[in-house]
């Protein structure tokens, strides 16, 4: 008799089969896969020629120089294209259910998240790290630093917490949608506004929104927070530099949180039928 | 073996609760109850099919049985697992066909959606061949394997889905609406292979349907369920017998008359020289019948019709709800 | 005439000026007809306007998300006031009024051209040949749903924004009545230029089917060179050049320096009309590619 609960390795071999299927079903629109994927390049990149655009007209930005900005703008928008590659499908969760299509999810021996993942997977996505790699490329080179193991082992650890934040707060607010239907628009201000919110300084913010995402919203740990340990920089608002390294442990906060959510929403959908 | 049932229900209630309009602003809470105290048992094997008019109840309860729904109050068994509780663990055991939704890949040649089904309920490559070997015959499917399922005929497309609900081996098969659409000879092809998965491996089956040929043709049982409540259990023949057997005497007659007046009898058309009689088994029989008719005119022709399961079920339909006439 | 000049004043409705033969109309049933076509598109606007009416909760919830954008991109640029007063001719209140017109104007304008994908469905399903067989001119039957969609999200989805916006920050209002109204009417214009643009990507769809990639594209390009993201006057000298020749620039930082008192006197008129040049010569070029797209359609038979 079959295991009735799959490891994380077959469940990674059957999502890896099922993004090829949507893969394989997308290459046969190429012309539109074609232009998508250029799109998908072309509007990520005018974020950064904007920062690049702003440092053209002062030196600096809220103390701040262009390598820097740079650096944060390249670990956040990174994180959050991975993060789009592989959760943002949650999205469509809503319309699936008002489609109908939902239950069919239901029935199978696999977490509705990982079909609903596969089902809308996009490579073209792919086309959004560009921007950012890039970016990351020439903060270093620009950023006069040494890079040793430590501030690579660290850099890497906070791209990981930064996707999986992003990925959590992506999952939290569609399963909000399952009661507040047609809110999706408003969970866009948490995905997308935190993606645009952790490009810049965090000192620039109102004093007000600063705390909302320091404290509630923890948007400050995806980029900001480690940046400032990752390079050496003083931060001006005084912020304990320990909070620099906390970001894995509020990624596992959130992790857990998401879940804690998600199932609440299964249930709730699983008692009302809608 | 065991001699629990397979599917088991008992005193399932399922209420929702919608939001109504109640003047311009105000939305004002109602309770619906989709389902209300059902109690049934399937044993393994059974073919059982699950008619009611549309808002009866019946699709609440194939998603309860599935886990897709959680009841409000009572409790479910299937396949020894509880579905609200165990949902994941049972999915690997039923296979569900739902009429109007597909579950393929529609895109990709039908041959990749079997493939992808494989990985996702992990059935081992060889019993999977053999399958999809035994269902390609049984539905000939073998020249549609490299079609995109977007290209594929209404008919196509379900027989496909039969046999992709049926590649993990479940013990229990749940069809909602499973010939709907569909020309007549693809319908056969449906309800062939239904019986022969049931006569062959002992699958369980409940099916859900507007058409009663199904019934007739596939079903040992039937459930009729109107208002959330089951208001008939039993085999299609005694449906026929407890519902009273109507018979329609057609009569044809050498010329045409007024509607003949025959006591225990309705006249249901007349058109020229034929007439429509009908009557019911238990008032009176088919031979005082034609006797009191030839008494009043000359007869041609006659034929006997017996029941039409549509008749009955009819009738049960539009019969009070309330009474519970399961055994 | 050569054939590309016949195709484009036939597409404005002067067959028999040109050539091709057609009845005498006497004026009165020319005037006659341009009202009841009047009263259709009127209609039709306000049927595009009322179908986005339905969807309460995502105008809401599109309000909300444009307002909170709306703060980031302010905050981003009070911090780059700090180091200087003026940039390209903006001071601070300018640069954050302009962030909150920009948030006000995205919806009515549709920068990101998801909307026009309607077009691209519709030719997919096959229902776009309906579309043909309707007493409205195509090309003014979807300009006239365009603008009461626009309508619609500039009342609902612009104004909450920016009021809320005046609230939290300090921003600064035409004093002059006059401004106000150059402000609409160039507004106005710059929705039926981005319907322009829009229209001509989405005909695209008649050949490529899908017309999501390229309207995806345009969206983009829209996005940079229109000045949504920041002021033109930010970019680079010959960026900015570049910029002010495409018809983007008059979809959202011409309105805006109208709002801000930039243009005045002579040259607000002439900004005015260059807007309504380019109205012309893009629904002169839709109407060209639909003209070809019509006999493509015909000949194929749908």
């Amino acid at each position: 008799m079959v295991e009735d609960r799959s490891g994380p390795i077959e469940l990674a071999g059957i999502y890896r089969r099922l993004i090829g299927a949507r893969i394989r079903a997308d290459w046969q629109y190429r012309t539109s896969f074609t232009l998508l994927t250029a799109g998908q390049m072309l509007f990520t990149i005018p974020d950064f020629v904007v920062v690049a655009m702003i440092f053209d007209q002062v030196p600096r930005l809220a103390g701040w120089t262009l390598a820097e900005v740079a650096f944060l703008y390249g670990l956040s928008d990174l994180a959050f294209a991975l993060a789009d590659i592989f959760v943002s499908q949650v999205e469509s969760l809503v319309p699936l259910i008002k489609q109908g299509s939902f239950d069919r999810l239901l029935t199978r021996p696999m977490s509705p998240l990982i079909q609903v993942s596969a089902e809308f997977f996009a490579l073209r996505q792919l086309g959004r790290v560009v921007a950012p790699i890039l970016a990351l490329g020439l903060a270093v080179s620009w950023l006069n630093l040494q890079w040793n193991a430590q501030r690579v082992l660290l850099t890497v650890m906070a791209l990981g917490a930064a996707t999986v934040i992003f990925s959590a707060l992506w999952i939290m607010t569609s399963a909000i949608t399952f009661w507040a239907v047609d809110s999706s628009h408003a969970t866009h201000s948490i995905t997308y506004g935190g993606r645009f919110l952790t490009q810049y300084p965090l000192s620039i913010l109102g004093e007000w929104l600063r705390r909302l995402v320091i404290y509630i919203l923890p948007l400050a740990f995806v980029a900001y927070l480690p940046t400032v340990v990752i390079l050496d920089k003083p931060d001006p608002l005084g912020l304990p530099r320990a909070l620099g390294y906390a970001s894995p442990a509020v990624a596992v906060i959130l992790a857990f949180a998401a879940r804690a959510i998600w199932a609440t929403a299964i249930r709730h959908y699983r008692s009302t039928g809608s | 073996m065991s001699t629990e049932p397979h599917i088991r229900m008992s005193a399932v209630r399922k209420t929702f609760t919608v939001r109504q309009r109640a003047g311009r602003i105000r939305r004002r809470r109602v309770e619906v109850c989709a389902v209300d105290g059902i109690s049934l048992t399937m044993n393994r094997g059974e073919l059982c099919g699950y008619i009611g008019p549309n808002g009866a109840g019946k699709s609440t309860t194939i998603k309860m049985l599935t886990g897709i729904l959680v009841p409000t109050s009572g409790t479910i068994r299937v396949a020894g697992l509880d579905p609200s509780r165990s949902r994941l663990r049972l999915t690997r055991r039923i296979g569900v066909v739902f009429g109007q939704r597909t579950q393929l890949w529609w895109d990709l040649p039908l041959r990749d959606s079997f493939d992808l089904l494989r990985y996702v309920y992990r059935v081992p490559a060889t019993r999977h061949r053999a399958n999809l070997a035994a269902f390609s015959e049984l539905l000939d499917l073998g020249p549609l394997l490299a079609t995109p399922v977007r290209q594929l005929s209404l008919g196509q497309r379900m027989r496909a889905e039969l046999a992709a609900a049926l590649l993990h081996d479940p013990e229990i098969l749940y069809l909602d609406e499973p010939t709907i659409g569909l020309d007549v000879v693809s319908k056969a092809a449906v309800r062939e292979f239904l019986l022969q998965v049931n006569r062959e491996r002992g699958m369980t089956i409940l099916l859900t349907t507007h058409d009663l040929a199904d019934i007739e043709r596939l079903c040992s049982r039937v459930i009729v369920i109107d208002h959330g409540h089951i208001i008939s259990d039993g085999t299609v023949e005694d449906i026929k017998t407890r519902f009273g057997d109507v018979r329609t005497l057609v009569v044809d007659l050498a010329e045409p008359c007024p509607p003949l007046d025959v006591p225990a009898t309705e006249i249901v058309q007349v058109e020229g020289p034929r007439q429509w009689l009908r009557f019911q088994r238990d008032h009176t029989t088919a031979a005082a019948v034609i006797a009191q008719v030839a008494d009043q005119a000359q007869i041609r022709d006659l034929a006997i019709e017996e029941t039409h399961i549509e008749d009955v079920i009819r009738r049960i339909y539009t019969e009070s709800p309330a009474t519970d006439t399961s055994k | 005439m050569s054939r590309p000049s016949r195709l484009f004043w036939q597409g404005f409705g002067y067959p028999r000026k040109f050539g091709t033969a057609g009845p005498r109309q006497s004026t009165f049933s020319v005037w006659l007809s341009l009202g009841v076509a009047v009263r259709l598109l009127w209609e039709i606007a306000q049927r595009g306007f009322r179908r986005y009416a339905t969807y309460r909760t995502a105008t809401l919830a599109g309000a909300f998300t444009n307002t909170v954008f709306g703060f980031i991109r302010a905050y981003v640029l009070l911090a780059v006031y700090q180091s200087r007063a003026d940039v390209g001719g903006f001071n601070v209140v300018d640069a954050i009024t302009y962030v909150f017109l920009t948030q006000a104007l995205l919806a009515p304008v549709d920068i990101f051209s998801g909307g026009m994908n309607e077009i691209g469905d519709r030719i997919q399903t096959g229902d776009i040949v309906t579309d043909f067989y309707r007493p409205v001119n195509f090309q003014l039957y979807w300009l006239a749903s365009d603008l009461g969609r626009s309508t619609f999200q500039l009342l609902f989805r612009g104004v909450p924004p920016f009021v809320v916006g005046i609230l939290a920050f300090n921003l600064t209002l035409p004093s002059k009545f006059l401004t106000w109204i150059a402000f609409l009417l160039s507004a106005t214009l710059a929705v039926v230029i981005s319907f322009g643009v829009r229209f001509a990507v989405s005909l695209s769809g008649f050949w490529l089917l899908d017309t999501r990639g390229a309207l995806y594209v345009l969206g983009a390009v829209m996005m940079f060179f229109s000045g949504f993201l920041i002021p033109l006057t930010f970019f680079p000298p010959w960026l900015e050049t570049l910029s002010r020749v495409l018809p983007f620039a008059a979809i959202v930082q011409v309105p805006i320096e109208i709002f801000l008192g930039k243009r005045t006197g002579g040259e607000l008129g002439v900004t005015l009309i260059g807007q309504l040049l380019w109205v012309i010569v893009l629904l002169g070029v839709s109407r060209a590619i639909l003209a070809k797209v019509t006999r493509r359609v015909v000949v194929q038979g749908g």
